[in-house]
Order: structure tokens, then C-alpha cells, then sequence
């Protein structure tokens, strides 16, 4: 009996693989755990808002110089023309300039949108847009919790901006542009893992000066922009109802029930229409 | 008129095929309708905006913003466009899979109707992709996002009008007289009909779905994890809607080609779909009733959004739905369209609630249509029209089959 049940649950839970597996192979490479992918410290204790970064971000991506200057209670936001933004804002200890960009998610909203895998998560951890599989969709703008993808509205020949870590310098065995011209030191680039690490020892060895938080350790899942602030961040416009978990799981039930469905919705239409089929034997059968 | 039609197509056996076709081309009846003098000017208008819009890119017609990068095109377009398109999977189920023979006369008409809407509807999102000449990539093209849910509606749009074509094809068999072929096509229906359905459950769902991922960017009184149940089960009713409004409608328009006997079936046809409609139409209500228990948001009630969540429930499902049970006790096919008409702008409201008005409901900016967004999508409308108009002038859509066609089983 104990037997049966068991062999029973196991058949269950096979079939279930090989149906997941199957059609749908949604848990792709995307796994944050396993490798340790390339990623960014941002200090906020630490920036001063010279905007070295924004004018080194535009330059290396071709776009034009940014446009006006950090300033308190004013909102810069990112768009088609820039991928990097600094912002000031008033906080309980004074003014504090943050820095806005992609977040290059462990698990990305966007990738996993893209119905054409323009939008990919790199093996070594960036996020880029691939122009030529794009179709100018903007899933990836809906999905995104960080709302980063920009859509070039005004342009026959649209392209989605967002920050791609410069992938590209990355390929030369260069690190990122804004990486690179921080001169207070704010931005550290390194592996996600030693990164935290440091993280946590600058809060271990200043608690007076940081908050208790990483913002990026676990928020959607875990992203390799990683923060590091003086006060707590909803005070410098962070988004801090996002789930902790990653966003693709949300639609992962819907796409694991797809095969399911497939194999048994026509098994069922059909034994139906065979045991419904002599009830009207007696009405005409035009087809 | 109609008559002509068929003397051309009974003796046309291959031959003349050309002059035939060259023959249906021109139109038939009378040119200056008020429909015609209505649609010709906003055809034409959203031609020229349509060219503006590919020329000087999307953001040149349209008020989408970074932030709500979807608008009209999509939210009513597509999303509400399809809810409507479901009446013909459960119209084939119910004569094809249930063997109900009694609905068999609105089969074709629905069918035609639902292929057109996903052709002019899922066609009109080409307008709005930003790059279209790579909408191929995740058919052919080793693009594949299969963790899309996108993706997989993208691929059911595409079985599905083939489905929905081979479902129809006999009727195109019977208009040009090809006898073999129309053999084969009757064959193929019910594997047609069995794969249509799978995929209509799939990717009305699937819409929903595809906004399960924009969590704190919808409204909490209509984003759950639910949105796909609840998008497949208002499908089901929003289709019905649409055929009883339609069948009443094309009964006027079209009346010259029905026959008697089915003039007289579509009484009790609407009066039975009023039943099928209450009856899911109270599911829905329950199953929304349920979320928001279990959402726990009785403190949004007492807002704006809140107002307007209880005028959708209350006024545009539970509503209309006690009228659906209304008119069928007392049997009057006048309510029923009104409950459908009432029905249809709920689905319009809530469709539109999940993809535009809940959509960022907290930005600081809202989202309108502009006037050319709307007025392309009336042009898409109207040439849906065109076309559908076209056939059934032309091919046994509503009218009888020819009699070597009811022979042939």
C-alpha cells in the first residue's frame, strides 16, 4: 500500500518535470546563487554629487551631455537620453545625493518579458538590450519593478536605453565608465559576493554612519546594484514595497500550468464531444 | 443578389476562377449608407496617422509615457478586444464538444467574427511595436523567450487564427465551389475546434497574465494572482455579449439572408445565452468576491479608486447579471441586450481598469488616449467591418449552404 503511494507520487512528481521541462523551460540560467556575477557598490555616504559619472555614462554610450544638476526636492528622472541619473534629496540628515540606474537583477522582470530575449541577463551578471532581436514591444518597461527601461518614443527606428553596465568596456577588461571617473570613491565595481561582503563590513565598522540595509541584497530578488545609506531609504526615493523574492516567479505558476493544460484540456474536449455525440442523432447534420 | 452569387459559384468548377474573384471584388448594394459615410473619413484619416506614426515614431500620435508605456492600442485594442473575440470558442464548444445542434446556425458568423477581430485586433499591434520588422523573431529566427508569457501568447494569436481560418475554410469552399476541398476542410473542424479551445483557455488567461509581473503598478483592488482565472472566466460572458449584440445587429442588417428557420431559432438562441451568461457571469462575481476577501482591502473601498471598484462590480457584473436572470424567467429578448450591452461596457471597464486606469493609478501624471490614438483605433474597427460586411455579401455565412455541400456528409 505504502508502496503503491509512494511509486504513485513519484510517477506524479516526474511527469510533472518532464511536463515543466518540457514546453516551458522558465527557470533558465538566471540563478543568483550559483555563480557570482559582476556588480556595484554604491556608497551614498560617500557621493558628492559632482555628476562625473552622468557625463562619463553619456559619453561612453553616445548620448547627449546630461542636462541640469542635482538639486534638493527636485526629481531628475531617467530617460531616453540618460542612463545614469543623480539625484539630491532632504533627509533627516541633510541633503544626500543618490545615484539611478539599472539594477541588473539577479533574476530579471525584463528578461524574463522579453519575448525574444532582447532584453538578457549576461552569464557574468549585467543586463543589456540586444537591438537586433528587439521588437519594440515594451513588455520590459511594464514588467519592470524599477521601471529603467526607457522607449525612444520619437524615433522611427526606436531603441530601449537603459544602463548595460558598459558590457562592452566589461568585454575589454575595462570596468564601468561611472566606475571609473567617481573620484570620491562612491561606486566600487567587483563580484556580487565580495561586494556584500564589504558592504557589510563598512556597516559593522561604522554602525553610527549606516543604516542596517543593504538596499539590492534581497530586494526582487536579490540585484547587482548594491547600496549602502546613512538614513533609511524610503527617505531617498527608493521603492521599498518591492517583494523580496524575484519578480519572474510571479508569472512562473501560470507558465508551469501551460503544458498541463496542453495535454489535458484536448484529452478531455474530446472524450466529451465523443460521450455527448448520439444525443442528437435524430437533428440534422449539416456540418 | 444573393442568387447571382450562387449561379456563379455552382458552375464554376476551376475555370473562370479569376473573372470570379475579380466579379466579388466589386461591391454590392448601395455606396452613400450612413455607415459608409461615417467610416470612409476616419479610414482615411487613420491611413494618414498611421503613416505619420511609422514615419515620425510612436510618440508622434500617441500620449504613452516612460511610465505607462502601454495605452489605448494594447488596453482596449488587444486585451479587450480578444475578451470580446471569445465567443467563438464557446460558441464551437457548445455545438462541436457539447453537440448542443441547436446553436449551429450562429457558428459560422461567430467564428468569422472572432477570426477577423484577432486578424485587425492582434494586427493593430503591429502599430505599436516599436520595431516591427522583428516581430518574426520569436516564430523563426532563434529568438526564443519562452519564460514570456507574451511568448506564449504571441504563438497562441498565431495557432489560433490558423484554428479559427481551417474552422471556417468550408464556408470559403462553398463561395468558390471547390468541392474536394471542402471535404477535406469539414474534416478538419473538430481537430480545429478541440486545439482552438485548448488555446483560447491559454491565452485569455495568458493576457491576464501577462500583467501578473507589474505587481505594485496595479491598483491592489485589481492586481491579485488571480488575474488570469478572472480574465478567462469574464472571456466566456464577454464573447456571449457580443454575439447576442452582434446577432441582433447583423439580424437587421443582414435579414434578406436568413432563412426563416433560423430566424425563428435565434429567439430561443438569445434566451438560452442569457442562462449561460448569468450562470458564469455569477462565478465571476464570486470568484471576485472571494479575492477581495482574501485581498483584504476593505480600507480602499472608502477611496476614489475604491468608488469606482464597486461601480464595476455592482453596477457592470451583478447588475447585468440579475438582468440575464431577469429576462430569461420572464423570457424577453429585449432585456437580454441590454444586459449584454451593460455586460460588454463592464468588460470594457475592467479590462481597461487592470491595463490603463489602475495602471500607475499613484503616477503623477495619468495617461489619456489622444484623439489619433482613438481615432485609428476606429479605423481598425471600421475596416474590421469592411471586410466582415464583404463576406457575408458573399460567402454562406448567415445564408443556407448550397445543397452539393449538405450533401457531401
Amino acid at each position: 500500500m505504502s508502496i503503491n503511494r509512494r511509486s504513485f507520487f513519484k510517477f506524479l512528481s516526474l511527469t510533472g518535470i518532464t511536463l515543466a521541462v518540457g514546453k516551458e523551460s522558465v527557470a533558465q540560467s538566471d540563478k543568483g546563487q550559483e555563480v557570482d556575477f559582476l556588480s556595484i557598490l554604491y556608497d551614498s555616504t560617500h557621493c558628492v554629487g559632482c555628476q562625473s559619472c552622468e557625463f562619463a555614462c553619456a559619453e561612453a554610450h553616445g548620448l547627449p551631455e546630461p542636462v541640469g544638476a542635482p538639486e534638493a526636492g527636485k526629481i531628475r528622472k531617467l530617460d531616453e537620453t540618460n542612463r545614469s541619473v543623480i539625484n539630491c534629496y532632504n533627509t533627516s540628515k541633510g541633503e544626500i545625493y543618490v545615484k539611478q540606474q539599472c539594477m541588473h537583477c539577479n533574476e530579471p522582470a525584463c528578461s524574463s518579458a522579453c519575448l525574444t530575449n532582447a532584453m538578457h541577463k549576461t552569464k557574468e551578471g549585467p543586463v543589456i538590450w540586444r537591438g537586433n532581436k528587439c521588437m519594440g514591444c515594451r513588455y520590459c518597461m511594464v514588467s519592470c519593478p524599477f521601471d529603467i527601461p526607457k522607449f525612444e518614443f520619437h524615433s522611427a527606428n526606436p531603441k530601449i536605453q537603459k544602463c548595460n553596465m558598459c558590457f562592452d568596456r566589461l568585454e575589454e577588461r575595462k570596468i564601468p565608465a561611472c566606475v571609473e571617473n567617481c573620484p570620491a570613491e562612491a561606486l566600487v565595481f567587483g563580484t556580487r559576493r565580495e561586494l556584500i561582503k564589504e558592504a557589510r563590513k563598512r556597516i559593522v565598522e561604522n554602525p553610527d554612519t549606516y543604516v542596517d540595509q543593504i538596499y539590492g541584497e534581497d530586494e526582487a530578488g536579490g540585484t547587482g546594484i548594491l547600496y549602502l545609506s546613512s538614513v533609511p531609504f524610503n527617505e531617498l526615493g527608493f521603492r521599498t514595497n518591492l517583494q523580496k523574492t524575484s519578480y519572474p516567479e510571479l508569472s512562473k505558476g501560470f507558465l508551469y500550468s501551460v503544458p498541463t493544460i496542453f495535454v489535458l484540456w484536448p484529452a478531455l474536449l474530446l472524450g466529451i464531444h465523443e460521450a455527448t455525440k448520439n444525443n442528437h442523432v435524430k437533428e440534422d447534420e449539416n456540418e | 443578389m444573393s442568387n447571382t452569387t450562387y449561379a456563379i459559384a455552382k458552375d464554376n468548377d476551376g475555370k473562370n476562377i479569376l473573372k470570379f474573384l475579380l466579379g466579388e471584388l466589386k461591391p454590392k448594394g448601395k455606396i452613400f449608407t450612413p455607415f459608409n459615410i461615417i467610416s470612409i473619413p476616419i479610414m482615411l484619416l487613420g491611413l494618414v496617422l498611421i503613416v505619420i506614426r511609422f514615419w515620425k515614431g510612436i510618440g508622434s500620435i500617441t500620449n504613452l509615457t516612460q511610465d505607462v508605456p502601454w495605452g489605448l492600442w494594447i488596453g482596449f485594442d488587444v486585451v479587450t478586444g480578444v475578451a470580446f473575440a471569445g465567443g467563438a470558442y464557446v460558441i464551437t464548444f457548445m455545438v462541436y464538444i457539447l453537440n448542443m445542434k441547436k446553436y449551429h446556425s450562429i457558428v459560422r458568423i461567430t467564428v468569422l467574427n472572432g477570426f477577423l477581430a484577432y486578424v485587425f485586433y492582434a494586427g493593430a499591434l503591429l502599430l505599436d511595436l516599436g520595431r516591427p520588422w522583428n516581430v518574426v523573431n520569436p516564430i523563426i529566427g532563434n529568438s526564443f523567450g519562452t519564460s514570456s508569457v507574451l511568448f506564449l501568447v504571441a504563438w497562441h494569436f498565431l495557432l489560433y487564427m490558423i484554428a479559427q481560418l481551417i474552422e471556417f475554410s468550408p464556408a470559403i469552399a462553398e463561395w468558390l465551389g471547390a468541392r474536394r476541398a471542402h471535404k477535406i476542410l469539414s474534416g478538419m473542424t473538430l481537430a480545429a475546434v478541440i486545439f482552438g479551445i485548448t488555446l483560447s483557455t491559454l491565452h485569455q488567461s495568458g493576457l491576464g497574465a501577462m500583467y501578473l509581473m507589474a505587481k505594485e503598478k496595479i491598483h491592489p483592488l485589481w492586481y491579485s494572482e488571480f488575474i488570469p482565472v478572472m480574465f478567462f472566466v469574464s472571456s466566456i460572458f464577454a464573447g456571449l455579449s457580443l454575439v447576442i449584440f452582434e446577432g441582433s445587429i447583423s439580424n437587421k442588417v443582414f435579414s434578406d439572408q436568413i432563412s426563416d428557420k433560423n430566424h425563428k431559432a435565434h429567439h430561443g438562441i438569445v434566451i438560452s445565452f442569457a442562462k449561460v451568461c448569468a450562470v458564469t457571469m455569477f462565478a465571476y462575481f464570486f470568484l471576485q468576491l472571494l479575492v477581495f476577501v482574501h485581498g483584504q482591502h476593505w480600507d480602499l473601498l472608502n477611496t476614489t479608486m475604491g468608488y469606482w471598484y464597486l461601480t464595476e462590480m455592482l453596477g457592470f457584473v451583478l447588475f447585468p447579471m440579475l438582468l440575464f436572470f431577469y429576462s430569461y424567467r420572464i423570457n424577453n429578448i429585449l432585456l437580454v441586450k441590454i444586459a449584454a450591452i451593460i455586460t460588454m461596457l463592464g468588460i470594457i471597464i475592467n479590462r481597461l481598469n487592470v491595463t490603463i486606469i489602475g495602471f500607475r493609478w499613484d503616477a503623477a501624471t495619468h495617461y489619456y488616449p489622444s484623439w489619433m490614438e482613438i481615432v485609428v483605433t476606429l479605423a481598425v474597427i471600421f475596416t474590421e467591418i469592411w471586410i466582415f460586411r464583404w463576406i457575408i455579401n458573399r460567402m454562406p455565412v448567415l445564408r443556407e449552404s448550397p445543397t452539393w455541400a449538405k450533401n457531401q456528409k
